[in-house]
């Protein structure tokens, strides 16, 4: 269809408006970045150390009432605080995980699908191995081996999602990269990181990016898997998933121990979700031209 | 179902038309096909394309139509909404009637509408490559068309299926390949196979060999030809393809921007275009027998079809327009019982086109 | 004293598929003079594109020799082809793959510049980015659109720009009007020709349209199954097709004229697989004049009149 050449919109503008357009990424959109800010906003209103840390024994497990709208835990300690902090923890390390996982996922996917041969064989069998592991377990695994500290909870819940970056990076590439424009930049003599990085990749952000979202969620909730063994990170640093672990004893009589990380974790969790679905939606090839 | 009980009152019409406006063809040759001022839209997020504005055509028994414009002109949307096969959403049927042998289209019920596809008007798609099952064999595919339009076993279908593929010049040993097993060429015989199974009065060919080579493209055509005669089938040939027009068709009717711009006779039209986008046409293509150095394009771009226009679509490109032109849409003018143009240029009495039309 | 600018001997590509060895280009030769335009026109899987992209080393050839003003371009270094590669471009067919749909149209124009290094200068770089617009009819404003907003003429006529932007002295063009519509194949084959004039450019036409490339080339070289089967001057190759395979080409070509129908000659059967193909005449198992003797090797491109050279043994001969 022929377009008058001034209206020039962005791929970024363009996805932007069919986004807004689903009602639920919408929502997504919206409680994510009102945990976000949640989270941002904390020392606004908690101070740490006396609402999130400092233990009250006198305080303890009062249920939700106007002075702690959450209750307190069996420590004493304002919930809400505690929730509201470990939003920190969890998006830091979801966001963290992601990043470094997904370059290096992205990498090997491009790597893989652009040269093919040999290479490609060992990067897939080798992504095909960390996948039959059940992820759980691989970042028990690596917890156990190197220490429970930030760090290495984060590489640990991050590993499992790598190869889901390499199968996905690699399916784009393949796609785009027998696309003629590959080739005209071949004639005009770009180097192959050029290609990879300015040509093929852009054109492979799609797919990518609805991946990330929806692993952040991924990630956050095995953080909180690990918590809740135990593994995760150090008592008494307010984690959700340690919550539901500290909770899950007191569970019949102060419900509400449980429920609020619980809940906690489940928006977070649905909000990337439907964002990422959207997103899906929103960026789908079909769509475009 | 009879869909022919209206035919007597429509040859009483036919006859009155014919007296107004010129005679299609034979007197007594009844219309298969009728589009009264179709206007068809496609209500997209961008804004609303304006596909058809306002198509007229009339088709009577045996006879070929070409259907030439470019990419955007209408021509496949209005093919589809003979078919009733205009997606919806996003396409709507605006105003306008089609009428198959006198009976309205838009009236019938979809399960009566289901009864004439592929028995009354079939229609061949351009891309062979995406057109068939490719998990059914050739010869289920053409014999099931057979079946669902007619009262056979299915001993008797596949022998009737069988047959078919024998008239488009495929061996009968080929009935249980699959369609990757065949050539491109070979698909689209395949198709033609499919659209041709229930004897149908109208066939509509869809660019049924832009995708085809040159060689292969003449085989087909070859066929078409074939059976044209063998069947007495009315032809619409959807193309760009100036050239093929005049290998196969009887009438022509050039589109623009959504409605015939030109209609006449093969003769008429390309021995004495009166259309200054037809003249532009013939300037612009390639012709193999002509030794001109440079080709004389058509300056600029089809209209967007998303804006409504209330003057001649054609003018801001036309060689010949005039202040007059942009004043009003313009009107029909005919130059024999059965060719007329729709330009304004006429409206002044002396107007010719002058430039040479490549003959 | 002819300025032979491009030189093709004996090139030959083969793929080695699961079935077999697939003989894609085999054994082609010819050369073009600076100024001028070949047309290389064939089929589906005749190899014409191949062949093309075989000439700048997009792909590797498995054989033969491509000399570029003089120098055999297959055996230079990848630093030096790198430079050589400036000389010669391509325009590809589909103006909807052929542009990075996430690049503005100054962008993708000045690509090749910023790769090569050739303008370093931010503001000499945006002159010459619409110096090159202009040289090819697009619009000054459309310099931030994308591809995706414009239609195929104005797509097309962005890869020409960016075929223009390293001032090549040889173009492949690749089907560049195929994809297009009728009226606007008109305006950008006018434009390559103007363009031709101006510059001095050599072209290769590649295409399945025997009536574009009649107006384009100087020469025709038509192609079957990978081989050359007949090479002439354009006049002459459509005023006296030698190979039977041409006149059935040309008799095949539907022409939009009432008053000259031409006979048709119509090719039985299908194309034959490329894949392991034997001995002998690529055109035998469809040829209507097919002798014992077609089937005993592969017959040699033979001038049989001026310039004009037939792999036909028995071509002169024939009605």
């Amino acid at each position: 269809m022929m377009q008058k050449g001034n209206k020039a919109k962005s791929k970024f503008k363009e996805t932007w408006r069919r986004l807004k357009k689903s009602r639920t990424a919408m929502i997504g959109l919206c409680l994510l970045i009102f945990i976000i800010l949640s989270a941002l906003t904390a020392p606004l209103f908690f101070d740490y150390n006396t609402d999130a840390l400092e233990q009250n024994i006198l305080a303890r497990f009062q249920t939700p009432n106007s002075a702690f709208p959450f209750g307190t835990d069996e420590f004493g300690r304002n919930v809400l605080a505690r929730v509201v902090y470990g939003a920190r923890i969890s998006l830091v390390i979801g966001l963290v995980s992601c990043l470094i996982c997904c370059s290096i996922g992205v990498l090997l996917g491009a790597t893989a699908g652009y040269f093919g041969g040999f290479y490609e064989n060992v990067v897939m069998r080798f992504a095909d191995i960390l996948m039959a592991i059940p992820s759980i377990l691989l970042a028990i695994v690596i917890v156990s081996a190197f220490g429970v500290n930030l760090f290495n909870i984060i590489i640990a819940v991050g590993v499992a999602t790598i190869p889901q970056y390499i199968r996905i990076t690699r399916a784009s590439v393949l796609t785009v990269v027998n696309q003629e424009y590959i080739e005209a930049a071949r004639a005009v003599g770009a180097s192959t990181p050029r290609i990879i990085f300015m040509h093929i990749l852009p054109n492979c952000f799609a797919p990518i990016m609805v991946q990330a979202t929806l692993r952040v969620a991924t990630v956050i909730a095995e953080a909180a898997s690990l918590s809740f063994l135990g593994l995760g990170v150090p008592a008494p640093t307010p984690e959700w998933g340690a919550m539901l672990a500290a909770g899950r004893a007191y569970m019949r009589d102060y419900a509400y121990l449980v429920m609020f990380p619980g809940l906690a974790i489940m928006l977070t969790i649905l909000s990337l979700n439907l964002l990422g679905d959207g997103l899906r939606d929103a960026l789908d090839p079909k769509l475009k031209k | 179902m009879d869909i022919t009980g209206l035919v007597c009152d429509r040859q009483q019409e036919n006859v009155m038309i014919c007296a107004e406006e010129g005679r299609e063809g034979a007197a007594a040759n009844h219309l298969i096909l009728e589009i009264k001022d179709l206007f068809v839209d496609y209500e997209t997020d961008d804004g609303v394309v304006h596909a058809v504005n306002g198509m007229n055509m009339k088709l009577g028994r045996k006879q070929t139509l070409g259907l030439v414009g470019e990419t955007g002109a209408g021509k496949t949307t209005t093919a589809l909404s003979i078919l009733r096969l205009v997606p919806n959403p996003p396409g709507v049927i605006k105003s306008g009637a089609i009428l198959l042998d006198g009976q309205d289209v838009f009236a019938l019920s979809e399960h009566d509408m289901r009864k004439l596809r592929g028995s009354f008007v079939s229609m061949i798609f351009q891309d062979p490559m995406t057109s068939l099952n490719p998990v059914i064999t050739v010869g289920e595919q053409i014999a099931e068309v057979i079946r669902e339009h007619q009262k056979l076993s299915k001993k008797e279908a596949d022998e009737a299926a069988l047959e078919m593929l024998e008239i488009v010049g495929i061996a009968r040993d080929r009935f249980d390949d699959y369609p990757h097993q065949f050539s491109g060429g070979m698909k689209q015989r395949v198709i033609i196979a499919i659209a041709l199974a229930c004897s149908p009065k109208l066939l509509i060919a869809d660019e049924p060999t832009t995708a085809l080579d040159v060689t292969i493209q003449a085989q087909i055509l070859e066929v078409m030809k074939g059976l044209k005669e063998k069947y007495d089938t009315s032809m619409i040939m959807i193309t760009h393809d100036l050239g093929i027009v005049a290998e196969i068709c009887d009438l022509v009717s050039v589109v623009y921007a959504g409605s015939v711009v030109e209609h006449g006779t093969l003769e008429e039209v390309f021995k004495h275009p009166c259309h200054p986008y037809t003249e532009g046409l013939f300037l612009s293509l390639p012709n193999i027998n002509s030794r001109s150095e440079m080709l004389q394009p058509i300056p600029g771009l089809m209209p967007d079809p998303t804006e409504k226009y209330e003057t001649c679509p054609f003018a801001p490109r036309c060689h010949y327009a005039t202040e007059h032109c942009r004043k009003q849409l313009p009107a029909k003018h005919w130059f024999s019982s059965t060719h007329y143009a729709v330009c304004a240029g006429y409206d002044a009495p002396e107007f010719r086109l002058n430039r040479r039309s490549g003959q | 004293m002819t300025d032979t600018i491009l030189e093709v001997k004996g090139l030959k590509k083969y793929f080695s598929t699961p079935r077999g060895l697939l003989y894609a280009v085999d054994d082609v030769s010819f050369s073009i003079e600076r100024g001028k335009t070949l047309g290389l026109v064939g089929e589906s899987g005749c190899g014409k594109s191949t062949t093309g992209r075989a000439i700048l080393r997009l792909l590797e050839p498995t054989g033969g020799e491509v000399y570029f003003e003089g120098r055999n371009v297959a055996k230079l270094s990848r630093k030096q082809f790198h430079k050589l590669r400036r000389d010669m471009q391509i325009i590809f067919q589909d103006p909807f793959s052929s542009l990075d749909p996430r690049m503005s149209v100054g962008k993708i124009i000045a690509e090749p510049i910023i790769i090569n290094k050739l303008i370093k200068d931010k503001s000499a770089l945006e002159k010459r980015v619409a110096e090159l617009m202009e040289i090819v009819g697009l619009a000054p404003r459309l310099i931030n659109s994308y591809p995706h907003e414009l239609d195929g003429g104005r797509r097309q006529r962005i890869g020409v720009a960016r075929a223009l932007s390293l001032n090549p002295k040889f173009i492949i063009c690749d089907e560049p009007v195929s994809a297009l519509d009728v009226s606007i194949q008109a305006q950008i084959l006018n434009l390559l020709k103007q363009l031709q004039k101006d510059m001095g450019l050599t072209y290769i036409f590649i295409t399945h349209d025997l009536s574009v490339v009649n107006h384009f080339s100087d020469e025709i070289a038509v192609m079957y199954l990978g081989k050359i089967i007949e090479h002439a001057p354009t006049v002459a190759l459509f005023d006296n097709p030698i190979h039977p395979y041409t006149k059935a080409l040309l008799s095949a070509i539907p022409v939009p004229d009432l008053d000259h129908q031409r006979q048709r000659i119509i090719i039985k059967g299908e194309i034959t697989s490329p894949i392991n193909l034997p001995d002998e005449c690529r055109f035998a198992p469809r040829c209507r004049h097919t002798r014992p003797e077609c089937r005993q090797g592969q017959p040699p491109l033979v001038e049989v009149q001026e310039r004009h050279f037939v792999a036909c043994p028995f071509g002169m001969g024939l009605d």
